[in-house]
């Protein structure tokens, strides 16, 4: 308990940290694999139901963590597994609810084992549900010079067992994660890696149970790994980023359930919530901010390249450059704010020159967008007219939406398929390269 | 007599135990059981802050908070899984477990602020506690189950079109969406009146358990409905009256357990999908399959000759490459069959009886092979190829066909009739 330099009390919450630390890392790791093959809830349920074995094992050694009982655990989280798919096949029981009712019998006979047999500091129905990191790091075995909680050798076991899982079957489980189907036609035994996850996945778990509880394990097991999924689309950095989240978590969790004095795994677990709702909102690619910004940026883009396509045919129309009102807003240019929004970009990109009268103004940058896009315009209707035989009312609306998305390259092929027509289908001047 | 605290008791767990059975099949057909644990879980934090607004352990005032943070939570997950790249387990398993955490949290902090020790009661919710039901509780259990069994009955068309094919009854011009968030809220309130009793952790069985339950003996919605309310009645008062007499057992699990037991008998027991009914299926039809091997044997080495001739067991075993015992096995059951005669030491022919099955066994056989022959592409279009159905599953002309070629290639089993065969040597 002796952390070189350290007042006992920053000690204890080194070593408490440390054992959430190495858990969290243990779950997050193998947690990764549960949520790409969407099988969260077989870790739910083999978190749950491996709950009786743990009691009995206690029942049997006096101690909780041990390498037996990470043994048996393994060996309960393929029977659970196996449990599940069979009701599924023989009973016609829909999948979840086959889990369901495997691992809450399951559990609810732990709970009675746990209240009527055991009666014990170590083990009772509160460290079932909520774990005791607290206790379990008070209890230490020595080591050298020092004082180490005896709960983290089963822990670093169980992280090292899962990391060699994971490097010895990366290639399989990368498969089997992202295609299943191919994982079988190519002779892979996905079924045998399946059940060895699912036995490595229970080991973790016990190994974690003294820290956090049978429920909150759960957490440490999915929410790292889904925070991680968000944050990232290569399975390299995904167990990174989960790992991280999962460390981060239990020193948030520590420290905030120490300011509030309440539970440590409950703030673990909300601690990961809350990095899980950061990342919802803010992720780089997947998040919701910016998937809206995107949305907003294409949105602007399109108004914006609408606008200035219809200044250029006001200009068309006139024959000379001259100052023209903006035109009332029809449908296809969006709603009065987007409209604005979009003319405060063009202008801001110096596309748009803003007259002193509240008029508009193409400048020669916005006239040459305006130009490329109205050549993709024209050049796709004659395109639909030559090789569609549409009528001519019927051009104007698909190139309408299509010119945002033909680049010159496009164009060029247009141009060269059609013969480098010089009008369009209703007569107009096709404008020639920018 | 028993006493009234433990009839109101009893018969509030009974009223739950059927009421989490009957909204619960639908969950369970809807492919929600999970969900339902979802939100009996999320609803841990709801009924914490509660306790703090109101002050004191005001039970509906506790179980509206469970019921706002539960929903709370489901909406979570439908948001998750609508507008995220997370699908809908890993959603489920997110708010399940950071809600309860949340709620774990709280209620240790409530448990540390008020000094009078009283730990609010949160942790008779955890895994439920019977013992505390009072008469009010009993009529809101009363009151939600009257009302969830009210709308099972007079919605049971509209419900059973949104649980077994929601698409289809969308299209059909029900409003689907309403029906299915109807369904979605008698489960919620359901799972919540059942908190106090069952608690948050374990409530998700007693939807799960008795419709699962029920599967195993029904095919028909109204017979599930029915019989999955009756398990989780029984469920809820064995369990109550069990947790009632021991002083140490929280009932949660004690009730959960009463539905295991139900759910393991009816996974063993129930009358065609059983772990039994299926046994005895499966050995009836190696019996079945066994004595049409022997019976067509026997006529296809009794055949030249087209009299009842005899043979040993060595005949039967070396004709068949099957193993001498094997061979002896099936003799001896054809001959308690009355199918076959023993005659002298270790020598088998037909009896009348079954020289007449096994001509009709021959002759179904070589119709299977010769129309499987000449129409490869139909093998798989029959579900079942028994050799005595194919009189049965054939068109009469098609028969005739077959049995014509047969007859031409000398092949066609004569059809036995007692007067003219019976083979006296």
């Amino acid at each position: 308990m002796n952390w070189p330099d350290l007042s006992p009390e920053a000690s204890m919450a080194a070593w408490t940290i440390l054992v959430g630390a190495v858990s969290n890392a243990a779950c997050a790791l193998i947690g990764c694999y549960l949520v790409l093959r969407r099988l969260s809830l077989l870790g739910d349920a083999i978190s749950h139901a491996i709950l009786p074995g743990i009691v009995l094992a206690f029942l049997l050694t006096g101690q909780i963590s041990s390498l037996p009982m990470l043994l048996g655990a393994m060996a309960v989280g393929m029977l659970t597994t196996f449990l599940t798919h069979s009701l599924h096949d023989f009973g016609q029981v829909p999948e979840d609810a086959s889990m369901g009712a495997v691992f809450t019998s399951l559990f609810a006979l732990g709970v009675i084992l746990v209240t009527n047999f055991v009666s014990s500091v170590h083990l009772d129905a509160d460290c079932v549900l909520y774990g005791d990191i607290v206790n379990a790091s008070l209890d230490t075995v020595p080591l050298g010079a020092w004082e180490v909680p005896r709960v983290l050798g089963i822990l670093t076991i169980s992280l090292a067992g899962a990391a060699a899982f994971v490097t010895l079957f990366w290639k399989e489980l990368k498969i089997v994660s992202f295609d299943p189907q191919l994982a079988t036609s190519m002779g892979l035994t996905a079924g045998l890696v399946h059940y060895l996850l699912m036995g490595v996945v229970a080991g973790v778990t016990v190994a974690s149970f003294e820290a956090v509880g049978s429920i909150l394990v759960v957490a440490m097991l999915i929410v790292p790994a889904a925070t991680a999924h968000l944050l990232t689309d290569r399975l390299v950095w995904m167990i990174g980023w989960a790992v991280a989240v999962g460390v981060i978590a239990s020193v948030l969790g520590y420290l905030s359930a120490a300011w509030l004095n309440t539970s440590v795994a409950g703030m673990m677990a909300v601690a990961a919530g809350a990095q899980f709702g950061l990342a919802v909102l803010l992720a780089p690619r997947h998040g919701l901010v910016s998937k809206m910004a995107h949305q907003l940026a294409l949105t602007l883009r399109i108004a914006g390249e609408d606008l200035v396509a219809r200044l250029y045919r006001l200009e068309e129309r006139q024959a000379q450059p001259y100052p023209q009102p903006l035109p009332p807003a029809p449908d296809s240019v969006a709603a009065p704010l987007v409209r604005w929004l979009a003319m405060l970009r063009l202008r801001w990109r110096g596309e748009v020159q803003a007259r002193f009268n509240g008029e508009h103004q193409l400048t020669d940058k916005g006239r040459r967008t305006a130009q490329s896009l109205v050549r993709s315009h024209r050049l796709w209707e004659s395109f639909l007219g030559e090789h569609f035989q549409l009528p001519l009312d019927h051009l104007h609306e698909p190139a309408e939406r299509v010119e945002h998305f033909i680049g010159p390259d496009l164009q060029e092929r247009l141009a060269t398929q059609l013969d480098r027509p010089g009008v369009d289908p209703h007569g107009k001047q096709i404008p020639p390269e920018g | 007599m028993i006493a009234y605290n433990t009839a109101i008791v009893l018969l509030g767990t009974s009223l739950l135990g059927a009421s989490a059975g009957l909204v619960g099949s639908y969950a369970v057909l809807r492919g929600r059981s999970l969900l339902g644990d979802a939100l009996a879980h999320a609803a841990l934090p709801g009924l914490c802050l509660a306790f703090l607004l109101v002050g004191e352990r005001s039970l509906p005032a506790m179980l509206a908070g469970a019921l706002v943070s539960g929903v709370v939570g489901v909406a979570v997950i439908t948001v998750l899984r609508r507008y995220t790249r997370i699908k809908e387990d890993a959603a489920i398993g997110i708010v399940l477990s950071v809600f309860f955490g949340a709620g774990v949290a709280l209620s240790g902090w409530i448990q540390r602020q008020t000094t009078t020790g009283s730990k609010a009661g949160l942790d008779t919710f955890i895994l439920g506690r019977t013992a505390g039901m009072i008469r009010q509780d009993l009529y809101l259990i009363a009151a939600v189950s009257l009302v969830s069994l009210l709308m099972v009955l007079l919605l049971y068309k509209e419900f059973k079109l949104v649980s077994f094919d929601v698409g289809f009854a969308g299209a059909q011009g029900w409003p689907a969406l309403k029906l299915d968030l109807l369904m979605m809220v008698l489960l919620a309130v359901t799972v919540v009146i059942g908190l106090p009793a069952v608690g948050v952790v374990l409530m998700a069985a007693m939807l799960i358990l008795p419709a699962a339950a029920a599967r195993f003996w029904t095919d028909r919605l109204s017979a599930m409905l029915a019989l999955s309310a009756l398990f989780g009645l029984v469920a809820g008062a064995v369990g109550t009256s069990i947790s009632a007499n021991r002083g140490n057992m929280p009932a949660g699990p004690v009730i959960v357990l009463s539905g295991t037991v139900v759910f393991l008998i009816s996974v063993l027991f129930a009358a065609r999908r059983g772990g039994l009914a299926r046994l005895l299926r499966r050995i009836r039809f190696r019996r079945r399959l066994g004595e049409q091997m022997l019976l067509e044997l026997l006529y296809e080495l009794a055949e030249p000759q087209r009299q009842g001739q005899s043979f040993s067991v060595d005949d039967v075993a070396a004709a068949a490459r099957w193993d001498v015992r094997q061979a002896r096995r099936l003799l001896d059951s054809a001959a308690r069959r009355g199918l076959v005669e023993t005659q002298g030491e270790g020598q088998y022919r037909l009896s009348a009886k079954g020289a007449s099955r096994a001509a009709e066994v021959a002759r179904g056989s070589r119709l299977w092979t010769l129309f499987l022959l000449e129409n490869a592409q139909l093998a798989g279009a029959f579900e079942e190829l028994d050799v005595e159905s194919a009189d049965e599953v054939l068109p009469p002309q098609v028969i005739a066909d077959l049995e014509a070629k047969l007859k031409a290639a000398g092949r066609l089993p004569a059809r036995w009739r007692s007067d003219t065969a019976g083979g006296t040597p």
